[in-house]
């Protein structure tokens, strides 16, 4: 018995021993210089084009599919993709978009004005499930309207095809961010026959309220087709999604033949596999890993541009923030700085205004308000009150987001600043979703509230629009005078034009402070220091078209 | 033993019904609702009504409980907010790696636990046997996590002789007709894609298996300390019988049996083990999916996971009862 047990213990470590020396060494994604693995936090939704709003499946339809209007690398500023050039006319309601020639969707069928307008024509006649916001996302923020649900307010009218190589959009209105819309990826031109032979269009609302989609278009296991510089090759759901380089684009051929994502959604996991070489990189990087990334002379990060704002909501429907010279006491009674340079790791960038500076429509003239608690008091006693000037201060709990790492830091450090500035802080916190966000926009969340936003694309429309229409959250009424300007860049298409008008909306916001906006941040990714080329956009366009591998 | 079984059958209806209420009930006292966690939190309150209304998130909570009874009977778990796909086709691709994994944790925790247990106890006072109780101490204590992350530091990361992640490596070209990765390595005679799967086996499964082998090395000695006392163990040997046959004949088997207990119990807590484990390695199983649904409140994923480990655990548990029946004829005489 002794010895039967004695060769079973034996037999295992030696098991052991043989597994762990046999296998060498762990999977080594660098084993092959034209082969990228990219450690994604999550497997994509899905790969329809005009089905996406997460940000995995972002990355991977970007390299799949390419939109009329592209960016300039690591920018937002619009640049030629499968539009070669585009013009408006008729006061903004038509845009002529001439294609560039010889493009080829992946499944070898042209790409051509026909194509752009049965793109065009399919979302706009999405029918019942696919009109859901959990379905067509960014076509409801858009265009807002459907053949069939909405038309009326619908801001598509029709597409037409000039020949091959033009196609006309009209639009029911002039609409200033279009342009900019159309770089997203939801309005990617896919292959229409690709579309129809797989059942792109097929799908139901569940009973949970989830659209589902029943063909075999852009699903794992199914085909997807665009123009992209790389072709889906397979998708299976907790293993990978494999894509190889399309050697028939028609811009400069990828120096990678095959792209790998591999869904890791553990932060401290995906850091691993990057230290041991499973994978070449990895988006969405904490802060408090940089450091060890750094301190590895293997690997290094890249900064992507700030995208988002974090601020601190003032509701002047409660006394006395309705009056001026309080809501600069409270400006100048945050210490910013301080939160910033504390909490951020080094990836904030104190904010003076709502929109980050990567976005046209920046302005550099906004009134600052310096960290000053005497200055504070001084104001809130030429306001007449008597200090400390209680006020109630609202902070989410059970969140983090990239604007708002641990909000309790946040709040902790701007109620002591306020203590010190006449203020005396009182402190309430709820639950993030639904509880704060419900009463932050309906105006319940006190006089003031730590809120944030993230960007939809690269028109300053998608952050004064996204957060300041909200106006009973900042106690305005619903026709606040500065709304106006809003108003007027919302429906003109001059670039310039619209740009003054947001600069100037910017100056005049700040100068009533509407809030007080303290950070942007810069998220990082990080890569194997051999891995050349990728371009850091701050709405996430990045291709991995322009990269290479050294080693 | 027919009476015996068929009353435990019994049993199983109002234990799931409970399970089923109480799965109900908890994932609607959590914060936020399935309209809030469907439209994101940019969702004004107009849509959140509208989705309330369509999802019936206002009638009575029994009445959405009666309705979510009649889904479950049509064989449905729900759609994933996350995926946008059903809940059972995940299930079946998920299940597959958490059996796998726990499989794999079973054997390494008997393979070691038995033959250590049954040593230390043959030993007893000894050095083995004090060493023993102390490593069994450290198993019990350290958390499953810890444990995870310092073993995958030290062969990962720091040595790189085993994967840190995921089932398969990824430039790894495998079939996969059953979802079981070593089975389908071996099934489809691609020896690589097997062997590359056990790899990838190994780290988690001795995370998983550290609680399981320190109860089954102190419960197997136990156990063999009380019987090589018994009558009929010294009866043996005063027959003059050898040493290894009273050891293999009379201790072994009579040790083993309250071993199949503890392996029963094991399992619950091997698969509430998986959530951790899966999480640090990314291992795509069950574990890895609860924890992703709590992350995104992605409420059918969580109530249909949590419902369908409970229901193996009960199973595996009513199974283990079976056996333990089976295997000692006391247990079902005493329900007579």
């Amino acid at each position: 018995m002794r010895k039967v047990l004695r060769a079973g213990v034996a037999a295992g470590l030696l098991a052991l021993l043989v597994a762990a020396v046999a296998s060498g060494s762990a999977d080594k994604a660098s084993q092959s210089s034209s082969t990228l693995v990219f450690g994604a936090a999550a497997d994509p939704v899905v790969l329809d084009a005009a089905l996406i709003s997460d940000g995995e499946s972002f990355r991977v339809v970007y390299q799949i599919t390419e939109t009329l209007v592209g960016l300039k690398p690591g920018t937002t500023q619009l640049a030629p993709m499968l539009a070669t050039k585009w013009a408006k006319s008729n006061g903004g309601r038509r845009w002529t978009f001439t294609l560039r020639r010889g493009v080829e969707f992946h499944d070898g069928t042209p790409f051509n004005a026909a194509a752009v307008c049965a793109n065009f024509n399919r979302w706009y006649n999405f029918k019942g499930a696919q009109q859901s916001s959990s379905a067509s996302y960014y076509y409801n923020y858009v265009f807002g309207g459907f053949k069939t649900k909405g038309a009326k307010d619908a801001l598509y009218r029709n597409c037409q095809a000039r020949g091959s190589n033009v196609a006309v959009i009209n639009l029911k209105r002039p609409y200033g961010p279009f342009l900019a819309a159309m770089t997203l990826s939801p309005f990617a031109i896919q292959s229409p026959k690709a579309m129809t032979d797989n059942d792109a269009d097929k799908g139901r609302l569940t009973s949970d309220g989830v659209y589902q989609p029943l063909g075999k278009y852009g699903v794992p296991g199914g085909v997807a087709s665009g123009t992209g510089p790389f072709k889906l090759v397979s998708w299976r759901i907790g293993d990978k999604l494999e894509l190889e380089r399309n050697d028939d684009y028609w811009g400069r051929r990828p120096s990678l033949t095959r792209l790998i994502f591999r869904a890791i959604p553990d932060n401290a996991a995906r850091l691993q596999a990057l230290q041991t070489g499973e994978i070449d990189g990895y988006d969405l990087v904490e802060p408090q890993d940089i450091n060890t990334i750094k301190r590895n002379s293997g690997l290094k990060t890249l900064d992507r541009p700030a995208f988002n704002v974090g601020y601190v909501g003032i509701n002047r429907s409660v006394e006395p923030f309705d009056n001026i010279l309080v809501r600069r006491a409270v400006a100048h009674g945050l210490d910013r700085a301080a939160v910033v340079r504390s909490f951020y790791a080094g990836r904030g960038i104190v904010a003076h205004e709502f929109m980050p500076p990567s976005v046209p429509g920046y302005s550099t003239r906004v009134p600052k308000y310096a960290y000053n608690p005497n200055r504070a008091k001084a104001l809130l006693r030429q306001a007449g009150l008597t200090l400390p000037v209680e006020v109630e201060f609202w902070w989410p709990t059970d969140v983090s987001r990239p604007y708002m790492p641990n909000p309790k830091n946040n709040f902790q450090a701007f109620a002591a600043s306020l203590n010190k500035s006449g203020f005396k802080v009182v402190a309430k916190s709820a639950p993030w979703n639904p509880t704060y966000l419900g009463r932050a926009d309906a105006g319940t969340a006190g006089a003031l509230h730590l809120l944030g936003w993230t960007g939809d694309f690269g028109d300053a429309s998608t952050f004064l629009d996204g957060v300041l229409r909200s106006y009973k959250q900042f106690g305005l009424p619903e026709n606040y005078r500065l709304y106006s300007a809003l108003d007027k860049a919302l429906v003109a298409t001059d670039a310039d034009v619209r740009n003054a008008l947001y600069r100037s909306f910017n100056n005049a916001s700040m100068r009533d402070l509407i809030g007080v906006p303290y950070v942007h941040t810069k998220p990082a990714l990080a890569f194997k220091r051999t891995v050349v080329g990728y371009r850091p956009s701050p709405t996430t366009s990045e291709s991995f078209a322009s990269v290479r591998k050294t080693g | 033993m027919l009476r015996f079984t068929v009353r435990r059958l019994l049993l199983l209806v109002p234990i799931l019904i409970g399970l089923s209420i109480l799965i109900f009930v908890w994932i609607r006292a959590l914060p936020g609702t399935p309209a809030e966690a469907l439209l994101g939190e940019r969702a004004d309150e107009e849509s959140i009504a509208e989705i309330r209304e369509q999802l019936g998130l206002d009638d009575p909570i029994y009445i959405q409980y009666l309705r979510y009874l009649q889904t479950l009977a049509g064989g449905e778990l729900g759609t994933s907010i996350t995926s946008r796909r059903p809940v059972t086709d995940e299930l079946k691709e998920r299940f597959p790696a958490t059996i796998e994994l726990t499989l794999a944790a079973a054997f390494f925790a008997l393979l070691f636990g038995i033959p250590l247990g049954f040593f230390a106890a043959k030993r007893y006072g000894g050095i083995f046997d004090n060493t023993s109780l102390f490593l069994s101490l450290i198993g019990v204590s350290i958390p499953v996590f810890v444990l995870a992350i310092l073993l995958k530091w030290i062969f990962s990361v720091k040595l790189g002789w085993l994967p840190s992640i995921g089932r398969q490596d990824v430039l790894i070209t495998a079939e996969h007709p059953t979802n079981f990765y070593v089975l389908d390595g071996i099934v489809t005679r691609n020896w690589t894609a097997a062997w590359d799967a056990v790899k990838h086996l190994i780290l988690p499964a001795i995370a998983l298996a550290s609680i399981p082998l320190a109860l089954i090395t102190r419960i197997t000695r136990a156990s063999v300390l009380d019987v090589q006392n018994e009558d009929y163990v010294r009866t043996a040997r005063a027959k003059g019988l050898a040493e290894r046959e009273v050891d293999t004949r009379h201790v072994f088997r009579n040790a083993v049996l309250p071993v199949t207990t503890v392996i029963g119990l094991q399992v619950g807590l091997l698969l509430s083990g998986a959530i951790l484990t899966e999480t640090v390695f990314a291992f795509p199983g069950i574990g890895t999916w609860i924890q992703q649904s709590i992350e995104n409140r992605d409420y059918p994923v969580l109530q249909g996971g949590v419902l369908f480990v409970a229901i193996i655990v009960v199973v595996v548990n009513l199974i283990v009862d079976l056996s333990y029946g089976f295997l000692n004829p006391r247990i079902r005489l005493a329900g007579r």
